[in-house]
Formats: C-alpha cells, structure tokens, sequence
C-alpha cells in the first residue's frame, strides 16, 4: 500500500468550461490537502460548466468522491455525461453515490450561553432540580413504606434470600473498613484531645472527649459514609444496569413488583446492619483511643474503661445508635431510587451513581444535625 | 492451504474459556474482494471468532495473517495502520453514548487523521445518509435513536474511513426488511465501487443470498465448509441441510427464483 502518488489537481478554461484535471490518489489519507484548492475551483466557477476529467485519477474513495463532486454537485444534473471526460473505472459511479447522499448539514445544536442571564437560570434550573428531587424522594420513601407493609400483612412474600444477600455484602464485608477507618477517628481525636487538654494540665478528659464524639457521632457517622460510599454506588449501579436492559421491565411484565424484590430487601438489609456496623464502629474508635491514651498519657486501659463507665451515661451510646438504623434507611431509599431513575444510556448511570452517593451523604448530614438540635431540646 | 488471494488467514484456529473449548483447528479463509457470510447455529461461536479475528480475544493456539502478516508478531504501528483500514460494525452498533451521532462517525477519522474539520463534518454526514439515515439524526445522540437507526449510525462509523475491510456482526438484524435489502444493495455498491472485502456474520437467508459470494457454515467446534451458496446447498453435513433446506431456507431460495 505504500508508493502512492500524491494526489493534485489542475484546471484550466476550454471554451467557456472549466476542466478539472483530478491526478493521483484522491483516498481520505490525502485529500486534507486539496480542500483549499477545491474550495478555490467551486468558488472560481458557476457549477453548470464545470467538466472533470478522470483519466489521470488513481485510486478513489467516497471521501475523495465527496470534494470531487462538489464542484458539480450544485448544477441541475450533475450526472449528465458530458460533465465527465476520460475512463475510470469506478468514479462515475462513486459519485453518483456520493451526490445522492450530499445533503444540507444539519449544524450542531449549540446551547452555549454566557453572562448573567445564563448564570441566573443555571441556579434557578438547579434550585428547582433540588426540590423536586427532595419531593420524588420523600414520594419514592413513601412507596417503599406501602409495599413494605402489605408484605408485613403477607410476610411470605418477603424475599429472605437477596435480604441476607445484600446484609453479606454491604454489611459484614463492611465491618474492616468501618472499623479501621473509626479505629484511626478514634486514635486522632483522642491525640488532639490530649495536646489541647494538656495546656489545662486536663489530660485526664481525653477519656470524656474520646468516648464522646465517638459514642454519639464519629461512629455512627463513619459507618453512615462508607455505606453510602461503597453501597449507595453498588446499589444504584446494580439496579441502574438492570434498568438499562430492560430487566425492570421483564419483571413488571411477569408481575414482580421491582419495589418488592429490588427496593424492600435492600432497605431492610440496611436498616439491620447499619446499627450492627455503628455497633463496631464505637468499639473500634474507643479502641483507638484507648490505645492512644495509653501511650501518649500513660492512662491504663483498666482506668480508661473505668473512667468511661463512671463519666459516660449510657444515654451518649444509644443516642448514637438511635440515628443508625434511620441513616440506613436514608442511604437505601437514595440508592435504590437513584438506580430505578437511570434512563437507556450509560451517561446517565453515571450520573445517577454520583448524584446517589452525593444526595444520601448530604441526606446523612443534615439529618445528623438535625438529631443534635433535637437531643439538645431533649437535654439528652 | 495458502490462498495467492487471501485477504485475512486463519489457521489452526483454537480458542478457549476455561475448560470450555469454542474453536479447535479452525481454518478459514477471506479473500480480497468478496462477501464472506458466516453462519452457525448459537452458540457455535461465531462472534467469538469475530473477535479473535479483530484482536479482542487471544486464541489459546493457531495463527491469524492479515496480507500474509501475522496479526500477533505486528508492532503497535503496525496493528495501528491496520485498524485504519478496517471497520466494525458491532452487533448492537456501539455507539459511544457520550458523542452525537455525527461525532460517532467522525471519531475514527480525529484518530487516524487530520482533516479540516469541516470536510470531516460534510464526510460524516455524508456516511449518515449512505448508511440510510435522515439528516436529522446526525446531531442526535445514541440514546434518542431505536436499535435499527443505532445500527445503521454504527455502520456509517464502520464506514467512516473507506475501510479496505469491514466486518459486520449480525448487520441486518433489527432492521425492517426494506431497510435490511438497502442494506445489502449499499455493501454490494462499495464492493463494487471500493473493492471492499467484507466479512459477515448473518442469519438473514435473504442476505446470504443476495450479496455473499461465499458462505462460512461454523459448527463442531470448526469451519466445516466454505464455498458458494449453491455448491452448500449440495453439502450434506447435516446442519447446513437443516439450514438452507429447512423452510425459512426455501422460502429464501424460492423468492431468490432459485
């Protein structure tokens, strides 16, 4: 395939007509080049008298054929024969081909705007976005409550076998990363407490601190991002891709509620094991903080669990575990949720994977913040 | 064995998943300037071979030449010309979701090219009304097309570089019969035109025997035979019997005048 000769090409006025001479290899590797000269040919001449010779032409392909025929393609008949001169084999043909399919360009459709306007909408089309989510979230919650309880009025129809299926996945093989991840939480509070508290020559209140934030908030909340993080993606990428082939569809068809098998099993599974891993994720951050103050403040393990028993009220633990299994319940409503609304493409599973772990985080949050008003009102 | 002709060879041929043997010494070869049409039951491994063919699958033995060159020993330059020459349309068209239609075509020609934007635009759409789509459908993307526009959008981006060689999975599966004979007509007009080489795997009877100049029968695990539609029709392996004689296949042949 190599040695082509390089594709050119000449014109010259012959009474009245415009000779196009055409030479070499016109194939779409080489044709680049000729696009100004061409451009030059059309733009010189009214396309009615334009005739191309052929006999100097190599090899042609449609590309070639395509910036061949502009030059006659604009005229009434563009196939007549006195329009060609000389024999090649293949290039009247191709060029009637590629004639029949030259068409009007439809140009790209560009939305591109800038300046205030644009900015304003941007923020109004994205406020708007939010509520309705907000909205369809708390409707798609509400559904999952209804098909939740006409299976509890026929428990038969819960499926146990995906409940202990995604129980496995997004709960006990969670428990590592959770509790290492509290482990270190715990460690660095703890560290922190002791340099802060030292200044008062208060070390001794790394315990109180320690076992504080990690009872009613670092445990809890740590489980609740490794959840979304890990399982929120999983869940809405497993539902998102069935969406995508139609697997969603075969089961309405065959009369299986997605919510029932898809969206209950998931939603339970989390609701039982996120408690489960917060319950974890205390004992690790204490651990590290137990260890931490044992090296760094010489308090014994006895006198830290000690302490803890006698300046912690229990009420710290169960306020912590109290919000696990409603975290649960937010991080499967949004991935499940988010997986049912992926439409055909993979664009838009992406997108919903993202929107999924970015919404139930947010979600965690704010309810999070929400608990701390209320067990202050609470004095609890 | 070896074919003066030969476009792409395959020898001795074996692929296989695990314990699971889809190919063992198969041989076959696609000659410079024909429709090669292979056909088999599901299952028999048809796509498989597709894709080893393409590189996408090592074979676990045997040799595959493109040109007398071995497909394994080419250097990335080398394999990187060869793609330039080729084109794939995948049986579900795949489209990159992300890109228009238009995009879509024009993808091979930014990475193996440098053409004036323009001229790649006007190219493309040009491709997009060969393959049989409305103007309108250039600036759509994948997601907003129906499996047979996919298809045919997946064609024109097959035909995007005037491929020397272009391999077709299953091409007029999905598409209306009108749709599916245009089909044929456009590839037997670029055989003509562009001496392309075609390699196709099909079901469409209709197809086999309106542009194929021979057709590959895949069964037990090998290429059984290869030859004209009408010396097949002869063979009396008893699958291609059950095929072209069943009466989807005389339907075919009769309404072919047969």
């Amino acid at each position: 395939m190599d040695g082509k000769p390089n594709p050119s090409v000449t014109s010259r006025k012959e009474n009245g007509q415009l000779i196009v001479t055409p030479a070499g290899d016109w194939t779409i590797e080489s044709v680049g080049e000729l696009v100004r000269e061409m451009r030059k040919i059309e733009r010189a001449n009214d396309h009615g008298k334009t005739v191309l010779d052929l006999s100097q032409l190599g090899k042609l392909d449609t590309a070639g054929a395509f910036l061949l025929s502009r030059s006659v393609y604009q005229c009434r008949t563009p196939d007549a024969d006195w329009h060609f001169r000389g024999y090649h084999a293949t290039a009247r043909e191709l060029l009637g081909d590629v004639v029949q399919n030259s068409g009007e360009c439809v140009p790209d459709v560009n939305t591109s705007r800038f300046g205030f306007v644009r900015a304003a909408e941007r923020i109004g089309v994205g406020l708007e976005g939010a509520w309705q989510e907000a909205v369809s979230t708390f409707a798609f919650l509400g559904k999952t409550i209804l098909v939740f309880m006409a299976s509890v009025a026929r428990p038969w129809r819960f499926r146990i076998t995906p409940i202990f299926h995604v129980m496995e996945e997004a709960g006990v093989n969670a428990l590592p990363i959770v509790a290492v991840l509290s482990f270190f939480i715990g460690a660095v509070v703890a560290f922190m407490g002791a340099n802060l508290l030292e200044t008062f020559g208060a070390s001794i209140f790394t315990v109180e601190l320690v076992g504080l934030a990690v009872l009613r908030e670092f445990g809890v909340l740590i489980t609740a991002i490794m959840l979304a993080g890990r399982s929120d993606s999983a869940f809405t990428a497993a539902i998102g891709s069935m969406k995508m082939q139609q697997e969603i569809d075969a089961m309405r068809v065959l009369g299986i509620d997605p919510y029932e098998a898809l969206v209950v099993p998931r939603v339970i599974a989390c609701v039982i094991m996120a408690p489960l891993l917060a319950f974890a994720a205390v004992i690790a951050g204490l651990l590290g903080g137990l260890l931490v103050s044992w090296s760094a403040l010489d308090i014994s393990p006895a006198f830290f669990v000690s302490r803890l028993q006698d300046s912690i009220d229990i009420s710290h633990f169960w306020v912590g575990m109290s919000k696990a299994p409603i975290f649960g319940l937010i991080i499967a409503i949004v991935g499940c949720k988010q997986g049912l609304e992926v439409g055909g493409d993979v664009e838009s599973l992406g997108r919903h994977v993202t929107a999924s772990v970015v919404q139930s985080i947010f979600a965690v949050i704010i309810v999070d913040a929400l608990f701390a008003m209320m067990y202050l009102e609470l004095d609890i | 064995m070896s074919d003066p002709d030969a476009l792409i060879e395959v020898r001795g041929l074996r692929t296989a998943f695990g314990t699971h043997v889809v190919h063992d010494d198969l041989n076959l070869t696609v000659r410079r300037g024909e429709v090669l049409g292979l056909v088999g039951g599901s299952g028999t491994g048809k796509s498989v071979l597709l894709n080893t063919i393409l590189g996408l699958i090592k074979p676990t033995r045997g040799d595959i030449y493109f040109n007398g060159h071995l497909l394994r020993n080419m250097s990335g330059e080398e394999r990187r010309t060869l793609q330039g020459r080729w084109g794939v349309l995948f049986q579900s068209g795949a489209l990159f979701s992300s890109l228009t239609v238009r995009e879509n075509v024009m993808a091979p020609m930014r990475e193996h090219l440098s053409l004036p934007r323009e001229l790649m635009v006007e190219l493309a759409d040009m491709k997009i009304a060969m393959s049989g789509l409305g103007p309108e459908a250039a600036t759509k993307y994948p997601a907003e097309l129906s499996g047979g526009m996919k298809k045919r959008a997946g064609l024109a981006r097959a035909l995007a570089l005037d491929p020397d060689i272009l391999f077709l999975d299953e091409p007029t599966a999905g598409l209306d019969p009108i749709g599916a004979a245009a089909f044929d007509e456009l590839i037997l007009d670029l055989k003509k035109t562009l001496g392309l080489t075609v390699f196709m795997v099909t079901h469409d009877l209709d197809s086999l025997y309106a542009i194929c100049d021979r057709v590959a029968v895949l069964a037990d695990k090998a290429c059984v035979a290869v030859a004209p539609i009408d010396e097949l029709l002869q063979h009396d392996h008893p699958w291609i019997q059950d095929y072209f004689h069943g009466p989807r296949g005389r339907a075919a042949s009769s309404a072919r005048g047969g």
